[in-house]
């Protein structure tokens, strides 16, 4: 495909990398974090991180949707979805994250829940216009990239009288996290020289939202594309960043993001939405500014009025190490369950279900390669 | 969740409507994210909903970018 295929070329990939191998300095590590869940699925498709010498260390960031809402919101849309006269509707990803004793929305379906997978929120209004007489509930979540087509379906809910649609809003802000993992405490914090930055969030918001990690916080920043290449040379320009003590904002991904961004989308996002105070996140804890909900015009639409949803607190399963992973200071292959109790096909914590999860992408793609390294990985 | 892929416009219809191409297999998204677009337009698709036009120009650049490394080395 155009404009995919030039940039997965893998001889191209060999010359970058070998670029890299020329460019490290041998005395010191490079800790670079990418923050995309989709970073840390290409880098694991590809097999990237066996190109990058021994001194480069990927750390995963927690740029995953479905891995950072905590189980009690998870919770709260299963029981959402089993009120008799609820549609919920949702991305197909969400449906196996398990909440409390194991319970999925999948399950809760099996059980008789009306749970929808859905592709688009444009689907969603449909639903509810082809049931007036249920309640249509859009699970959404994700980052600022899913946020404008929420944003687009509440206006059109209020422009078509769909008044049997509401948003469960979980939708959560990309800089605020990345704050979150700056600001962690000593005891969960994880050491990074430079961040891989996301390229689909920054196509809506813009660079600009990330410059202060670079200029005030002074951690190189690369905001980069998602195929193999894009992601090599984001590494090779934080590697010269670090070598030549600069910390700046650099955009490989020019052909999709500008330091503005879409404009239209971020005018969309403001009107529907407002900052929530705070907001928990699984792995990073509670972190203030960091999500949105919609704003009081709005609310006739806000699910978790409508409905006067309550959240509980409730732990990850004990032997789960998702809160690390996310935080970045455990890897995959770190945690005791991973690939024995925990996999895809049965996930216990939510990193092994999507496919942008840390877990799976490891589970997927890279435990064969640490198989052949000669490490245990159960 | 925030992957996107690029998309080709072949046809725009009513309501910020369009019919893209995304490597040989065509779907109708929303452009009501975008301003502007036209047919042969390319726009990054997500969730349905075009979030960006790609810029040819610079997509070029950047695979130049990775050529120099051939060379450099």
């Amino acid at each position: 495909m155009k404009y995919l295929d030039a940039f997965r070329d893998g001889d191209l990939a060999r010359h970058l990398a070998a670029a890299i191998a020329t460019e490290v300095d041998g005395r010191r590590r490079y800790r670079l974090m990418e923050f995309c869940g989709g970073h840390t699925h290409t880098l694991a498709r590809y097999g990237l991180e066996r190109l990058l010498p021994d001194n480069v260390e990927m750390i995963h960031g927690p740029g995953c949707p479905v891995c950072v809402l905590p189980t009690g919101r998870i919770e709260a849309a299963i029981a959402l979805a089993r009120r008799p006269e609820v549609i919920l509707c949702s991305y197909g990803d969400m449906l196996r994250v398990p909440g409390k004793n194991g319970a999925t929305l999948m399950k809760a379906r099996a059980a008789g829940a009306e749970v929808r997978m859905i592709y688009s929120t444009m689907d969603a209004l449909d639903i509810a216009r082809d049931h007036p007489e249920q309640e249509v509930v859009f699970f959404a979540i994700g980052f600022e990239t899913t946020t404008p087509p929420t944003a687009v379906a509440v206006k059109e809910a209020r422009r078509r009288e769909l008044h049997n649609f509401s948003v469960f809003c979980n939708h959560v802000l990309t800089p605020a996290a990345m704050a979150g993992i700056l600001n962690a405490p000593v005891q969960e914090a994880v050491r990074v020289n430079g961040f891989v930055g996301p390229g689909h969030v920054s196509s809506v918001i813009g660079s600009r939202p990330f410059e202060h990690f670079a200029y005030e916080h002074g951690y190189p920043v690369v905001i980069t594309g998602f195929e193999p290449l894009d992601i090599l040379q984001a590494i090779r320009q934080l590697i010269r960043q670090l070598n030549d003590g600069r910390a700046e904002l650099e955009n490989e991904y020019s052909r999709v993001v500008s330091r503005e961004g879409n404009q239209k989308a971020q005018a969309l996002m403001e009107e529907v939405f407002t900052q929530r105070d705070r907001f928990e996140w699984r792995g990073l804890g509670e972190l203030p500014r960091s999500a949105l909900r919609l704003r009081d015009e709005f609310a006739a639409y806000d699910a978790e009025l409508k409905f006067n949803i309550a959240m509980e607190a409730i732990a990850d399963h004990k032997a789960c190490e998702c809160a690390a992973v996310l935080r970045g200071t455990k890897r995959p292959e770190q945690c005791k369950v991973f690939a024995t109790v925990c996999t895809p096909d049965n996930p216990l914590g939510s990193c092994m279900v999507s496919s942008e999860g840390a877990c799976a992408a490891h589970y997927r793609y890279g435990r064969f390669a640490d198989r052949a390294a000669g490490q245990a990985t159960h | 969740m925030c992957l996107a892929i690029p998309a080709l416009i072949t046809e725009l219809h009513d309501d910020d409507h369009a019919r893209v191409d995304m490597g040989g297999v065509s779907k109708d998204i929303s452009l009501t994210l975008l301003e502007d677009c036209a047919v042969g337009d390319w726009v990054i698709v997500h969730v349905g909903y075009a979030l960006r036009k790609l810029d040819q120009g610079e997509a070029e650049k950047t695979l130049q970018l990775f050529a120099d490394a051939v060379r450099r080395e």
